[in-house]
Order: C-alpha cells, then sequence, then structure tokens
C-alpha cells in the first residue's frame, strides 16, 4: 500500500526546545494516524509543520510522494484540516463560507457539492444561516464539510471534537469511521479524548519531548505499557518523562 | 496566479462589507467628518485671507489623497486583521494559497473601499466647497494611482510587522501612515520643512504627488518630473514592502508565530 504521508528524519527547535526531535513515520492510504502525547510533545508542531504553517529545522515531508516545500499549492489542493481552535468566518453565511473555501480550493460544481455534504451531515437546513450563531455541534459539522469539500486525499484534524458533546463526538467519530470506510481518507488525528482514539485510530504514535515514544495500534500500545487503557498510558507518560 | 482564489479571497472580504451596515457607514465616516472639518477650516481660513490664492481647494484635494494612502494601505491590513480576529487565519495559509495572491486580493479590497470614498468625498467636496477634483485633469489618474501604490506598500509592512510581532502591534496598522505624514507635504509644501527633513520628503512617493497636486491647482502645467519621481520611488518601496513581507512570513513559519496568530 502507498504512503499518503512520509515523514524522515524531522526536527524543529525553537531556540533550546526540541519541539519535534527526529521525528520519521510513513502513514499509509485508508489510514487513521493518531498523534497522542501530553501538552508540549510535539503533536500541534508536527501538524502544522505538516501544513506548512511551521517549517522544520532538519527532515523532509512528502505528501502523496511529492516533497512538500517544492509542491505546497500542489499538494494542499488534495488536503483538508479541521481543528477546534480555528474558526469558519462567524459574520459570513454556511453557505458563503462553503462557496469560499470552495474557490480556495478550485472545487467543480462547489454548489451542488456544497448542498450535497451539508445534507450529508445533516445541516441542510443550516445553508443561510450565519456561521458564528450555530451551535458548537452545528459548527463543528460545517467544518467537517469544509474539510470535505475538495474530496481530499488527506485530513489533518487537530482535537476537532473539543468542543462537542458526547452525543455529538459519537456522531463525528461515526462520521469519520463511515469516510475511511466509504472514500479510503486518510487521516491523522490528535486528540487528549482517549476513546476518541481508541474508537476511530487503527494506529497511533505516542509522542513525548518531541520523540515517538511508541507506534502501533491501541492494543499494542497497552500491550507494551501493562495497562488497560490508553487514558492509563497518557498519564503514566505525563507523569513518568522517562517511562519506558 | 489564480484568478479563481483572489476573487474568492476579494468576495470573502466583501460579504463583510455587503452585511454589514455598521461597517460600511465606518467605511465613509472618518473620510466625511475629515472633509468637514477641514473643507470648513479651510473656508474659515480664506474668509480670514482671501488674498491667500486656492487655499480651500489646496487643503480639500490633499485631504482627499490622503485618504487614498491610508485606506489602501488599510485595504491590506484590515483584510489580514478581519482573518485574525475571526480565527480564520491559518483557515487561509493552510489552503492552496499563494503569498502573492492573498496580497493581490487585499490590494483590490483596498482599491474597491477607495473607489466608493473618492466617489463621495468627490461629490461632498464639490456640493459644499465647490472643491472639482477632476479639475486636476489628466495628472489625476497618474497621482491616484501612485497613491494607491503607496498605500498598499504601507499596507505590506503593517501586515508583516503584524505577523512577525503579533496582535500587540495591531494599533500600527492605525498609526504608520501618520507618522508619514508630516514629512510627506501633505498639507504644505515640501519647502516649509528644515533641510534635512525635505530629504527625507524627497524620498517618499506621496511627496512628489501632493508637489505636483498643489502645482496644477496654482496654475502651473503638469509636472511630468514629479510624477516620474513618484513612480520611481513606488517601484522601489513595492519591491522593498515586497521583500520585507516575505522574510516576515518566512520567519513566522520559522519560529511558530502563524500558529500562535491564528489561534489566539
Amino acid at each position: 500500500m502507498s504512503s499518503i504521508v512520509s515523514v524522515a528524519g524531522l526536527r524543529k527547535t525553537f531556540g533550546e526546545t526540541k519541539a519535534v526531535d527526529g521525528v520519521s513515520f510513513d502513514v499509509p492510504e485508508g489510514e487513521i494516524l493518531g498523534l497522542l502525547g501530553p501538552n508540549g510533545a510535539g503533536k500541534t508542531t508536527l501538524l502544522s509543520i505538516l501544513l506548512g504553517l511551521i517549517t522544520p529545522t532538519e527532515g523532509s515531508v512528502h505528501i502523496f510522494g511529492l516533497e512538500f516545500d517544492r509542491h505546497r499549492v500542489e499538494i494542499l489542493r488534495r488536503c483538508n484540516t479541521s481543528s477546534a481552535f480555528v474558526a469558519l468566518p462567524g459574520n459570513l453565511t454556511v453557505e458563503e463560507n462553503l462557496a469560499f473555501f470552495g474557490r480556495l480550493y478550485g472545487v467543480k460544481n462547489a454548489t451542488k457539492r456544497i448542498v450535497s455534504l451539508l445534507e450529508t451531515f445533516e445541516v441542510g437546513h443550516l445553508r443561510k444561516s450565519i456561521t458564528g450563531r450555530l451551535s458548537s455541534g452545528e459548527s463543528a459539522r460545517v467544518n467537517l464539510c469544509k474539510a470535505l469539500l475538495n474530496d481530499p486525499g488527506l485530513i489533518l484534524f487537530d482535537e476537532p471534537t473539543a468542543s462537542l458533546d458526547p452525543d455529538m463526538a459519537d456522531k463525528f467519530r461515526k462520521i469519520l469511521k463511515g469516510l475511511q470506510r466509504d472514500r479510503a481518507i486518510t487521516m491523522l488525528y490528535t486528540s487528549h479524548n482517549m476513546r476518541d482514539v481508541e474508537e476511530v485510530c487503527g494506529r497511533i504514535l505516542f509522542l513525548q519531548h518531541g520523540k515517538i515514544l511508541a507506534d502501533g495500534s491501541s492494543a499494542e500500545i497497552l500491550a507494551r505499557f501493562g495497562k488497560e487503557s490508553l487514558e492509563e498510558v497518557f498519564i503514566q507518560v505525563a507523569r513518568e518523562p522517562h517511562a519506558p | 496566479m489564480n484568478f479563481g482564489i483572489i476573487y474568492g479571497l476579494v468576495l470573502r472580504y466583501t460579504y463583510l462589507y455587503r452585511r454589514s451596515v455598521p461597517r460600511m457607514i465606518e467605511l465613509v465616516f472618518w473620510p466625511l467628518m475629515d472633509l468637514l472639518v477641514w473643507g470648513f477650516l479651510t473656508v474659515y481660513l480664506q474668509k480670514l485671507n482671501p488674498e491667500v490664492p486656492g487655499a480651500v481647494t489646496f487643503l480639500i484635494g490633499a485631504m482627499i489623497f490622503w485618504d487614498v494612502i491610508y485606506r489602501s494601505g488599510q485595504g491590506v491590513t484590515m483584510s489580514f486583521l478581519e482573518d485574525v480576529w475571526t480565527r480564520n487565519l491559518l483557515n487561509i495559509f493552510v489552503a492552496p494559497v499563494r503569498i502573492r495572491e492573498f496580497l493581490v486580493a487585499t490590494f483590490i479590497v483596498g482599491l474597491l473601499k477607495i473607489a466608493i470614498i473618492v466617489a463621495i468625498l468627490t461629490v461632498i467636496a464639490a456640493a459644499f466647497y465647490n472643491f472639482q477634483l477632476w479639475s486636476l485633469g489628466f495628472a489625476l489618474a497618474p497621482f491616484l494611482a501612485n497613491l494607491l501604490l503607496m498605500g498598499w506598500s504601507i499596507g505590506m509592512v503593517t501586515t508583516a510587522l503584524i505577523l512577525r510581532y503579533g496582535q500587540a502591534v495591531e494599533a500600527l496598522a492605525w498609526a504608520i501612515p501618520f507618522l508619514i505624514q508630516p514629512v510627506s507635504a501633505v498639507f504644505y509644501p515640501v519647502s516649509v520643512l528644515p533641510p534635512a527633513l525635505q530629504v527625507v520628503a524627497f524620498g517618499i512617493p506621496s511627496t512628489h504627488v501632493f508637489e505636483g497636486m498643489r502645482a496644477i491647482l496654482a496654475g502651473n502645467p503638469m509636472p511630468t518630473n514629479t510624477l516620474l519621481y513618484a513612480t520611481g520611488l513606488n517601484v522601489i518601496w513595492m519591491a522593498a514592502s515586497a521583500a520585507f513581507f516575505a522574510i516576515m512570513f518566512a520567519s513566522a513559519r520559522k519560529h511558530g508565530y502563524l500558529t500562535k496568530l491564528g489561534t489566539q
């Protein structure tokens, strides 16, 4: 199976701080890879490098087989992202927002695609609503529509369920699993919600101090740490900086 | 350069104005207040000293021209800040948008803003003060184009500084043009300035435009030299500002400021 993301020897330092320290991994097509780790582990820096928001100090990033620095626009046209910390302009309607991003991503027949996505995520009735007036759950679904607008081959999620109630988070996870099953979309997923990660991600990278501490399925990681839940692993890693 | 992307960005910024009456009012409120204050002041000054020829036209023309610089610069900076304020900045920079496409879109927003403002101010200046902007003749278009270019340069520098130093320097969006105003001989001739400042003044594109405008309003022919100086300086200013923006953007990516700015 071909690699959609290939990261080799990635290093990012901010002064004396090593935010990402020699990270290498590949993500095959259709895999949902979870990035786990305590605050400051390097997850957000890693995602930011993959999106071109931060330049690495060393190492290489290839996405869809293309070197990121040389093919930034071409790669980003086939990627998308959704983050709890980034919003769609609140003063535009849902339709205006999605039409705007449709233009940025060069989506053909954007109107038809927007209507179809909004219906898929049961927010078709919000098409003319002002985005800033939506509830958290509605916003998350509209964000997901934006993330799928260009039919991406890769989506990067940064704590997408952070502002969702358990019911909405559950629906969101089911939507992601459905997308993986039906469209084989590759996803990178950071979250502090262990249930999210266990349920959604086929493979997990556990990061600590910018390094990969463990790489494997949820079961493999639990076995390695001798724990019964990812939450226990997380707590051990966060409290014992040099654990296995 | 992808014109579909530029059109999309321009559309996004204009949506804000189309829907918001307060924004539309804000767009014309300050220029209108400036015009009224300067207009009535100059009418008063002319009554005090009727011997001063064309004082009204000098000052009103200068005020309208100054607004072109100020608003075109703000077109760049405020478009950028809108995305910072709405936490949408990162959505733009993780989309397949080239920096030059983003900048061109903000230039167009500035152009649209000043088209509206100049049209309104021209009508009001003619109605209230009998000042005809079109009396500048064929020089008007190159004058306005030069002021627009200079505003874009200022906008790029201001935005670059916000990119590098964050929202703490947001006030620069309003302050930087006013740092230039005293030495750019907007409301008075360059000869009024001390010799050292005159040297600085001649390095500013708008100085030559304001000098040219005063020459025409005083009944002299169109000053080709001043236009050439202004244009030449603008080419240098635009190139330097674009280079500064590119350096600051690269620095923001290197130090992670872009991510911080986008999620503040």
